[in-house]
């Protein structure tokens, strides 16, 4: 016997769960008012481009995430781009071998600004267990990292709860970021024009 | 009749009389020991010989022991006979201050990276070897991270101290 299709569009009683807030503004009719960088952030945190870095087996539990169980789809993110240069939030995912590095830092130079990086899993963040002289003692050594998903490896989760504040930083970022003092400051640190 | 490792040692022993020493079979593997300016002729002997026919190079690494004074760098091979399916293994022993030894990559091709990664590792410096530099660590590295006064951690860490470790 076919079993029921159920559809999440009934959501009796509460409000309908596909449609993200609005940014705050005044309302009257027939006209909405608000920032520019509030709907420009909202639009940018809802249609994120991840590029996938996976090496090891936070990269198993990035497909789970992907897979349709928790389903990345859900916030937006759900075409993986498999180019530097499309994409827009790198996810690190793995162990990152000091001879990789050169690399991951180039995928990273390739991207067009903005774009956000998301370390996940302990080796990642920290090199985790591998504290020897062949593993890369964390990618903030060689690239700037927005967030950071703890956890060896993180269950599909925290690496979704990872994507949602990564989201928060976006939808909240200034459009002047890129171009102040500090950003400036920060990619300078790292040897990155 | 097939191969046995005592038809191996006994050949081996006609041939080279007491040039091999430390004859061991630990798991019924055939080990010995031959002064390391030996290396090419016993296996070149190994090689071409009808009976022993030993032509395929499983495996070559280095150790390193620190407490055999003038002898600290092994360098181990280990061989196989595949039509008799018999394998042995052979060391050379050599000073760390000066590990030169020779090349085995003119009698096996495969040997070529597995010298390579063992100078990568251990700093043996395998003498007609046609490339020996770095295959697996980074080119920058300057030191050769398996031998045993170099520690295992790695030291452009700042946030791990020895107390992290309980060795304050």
């Amino acid at each position: 016997m076919a079993r029921p299709v159920q559809y999440n569009i009934k959501n009796e009683g509460g409000k309908p769960i596909n449609i993200a807030e609005a940014p705050p503004g005044h309302t009257g009719e027939g006209f909405f008012t608000t920032k520019l960088s509030d709907l420009v952030g909202l639009a940018r945190k809802n249609s994120i481009w991840p590029l996938p870095f996976a090496t090891s087996c936070c990269g198993i539990e990035f497909m789970a995430t992907m897979g349709s169980h928790y389903d990345l789809a859900r916030f937006g993110a759900e075409r993986i781009g498999f180019s530097p240069r499309q994409c827009d939030l790198l996810m690190v995912m793995g162990t990152i071998a000091k001879k990789m590095g050169p690399v991951l830092r180039q995928v990273y130079l390739q991207m067009a600004e903005p774009r956000w990086v998301l370390s996940v899993g302990a080796c990642a963040c920290s090199g985790g267990i591998f504290d020897t002289y062949s593993v890369l003692q964390g990618i903030d050594q060689i690239i700037p990292v927005d967030v950071y998903v703890p956890g060896c490896p993180p269950r599909p989760e925290a690496i979704l709860d990872g994507i949602m504040k990564i989201q928060d930083v976006i939808g909240q970022e200034s459009l002047r970021r890129r171009n102040s003092d500090r950003y400036k400051e920060l990619m300078s640190s790292y040897g990155i024009q | 009749m097939s191969l046995t490792n005592d038809i191996v040692r006994a050949r081996l022993t006609e041939k080279f009389a007491d040039q091999v020493t430390d004859w061991e079979e630990p798991y019924g593997l055939l080990t010995f020991t031959a002064p390391k300016e030996m290396n090419l002729k016993i296996l070149h002997f190994l090689f071409e010989d009808e009976q022993l026919r030993f032509r395929f190079l499983t495996t070559l690494c280095a150790v390193h022991y620190p407490d055999r004074k003038g002898e600290e760098m092994a360098v181990v091979y280990h061989l196989h006979n595949l039509v008799d399916n018999i394998r042995l293994r052979l060391k050379v022993f050599s000073d760390i201050n000066q590990p030169d030894v020779f090349t085995a990559t003119k009698l096996y091709e495969c040997a070529n990276w597995m010298e390579r990664e063992t100078y990568d590792f251990y700093g043996v410096n395998f003498i007609g070897h046609p490339n020996l530099k770095r295959i697996q660590n980074v080119e920058e590295m300057d030191y050769f991270p398996m031998r045993k006064e170099f520690p295992l951690e790695d030291q452009t860490r700042i946030d791990k101290d020895d107390v992290m470790f309980g060795r304050g």
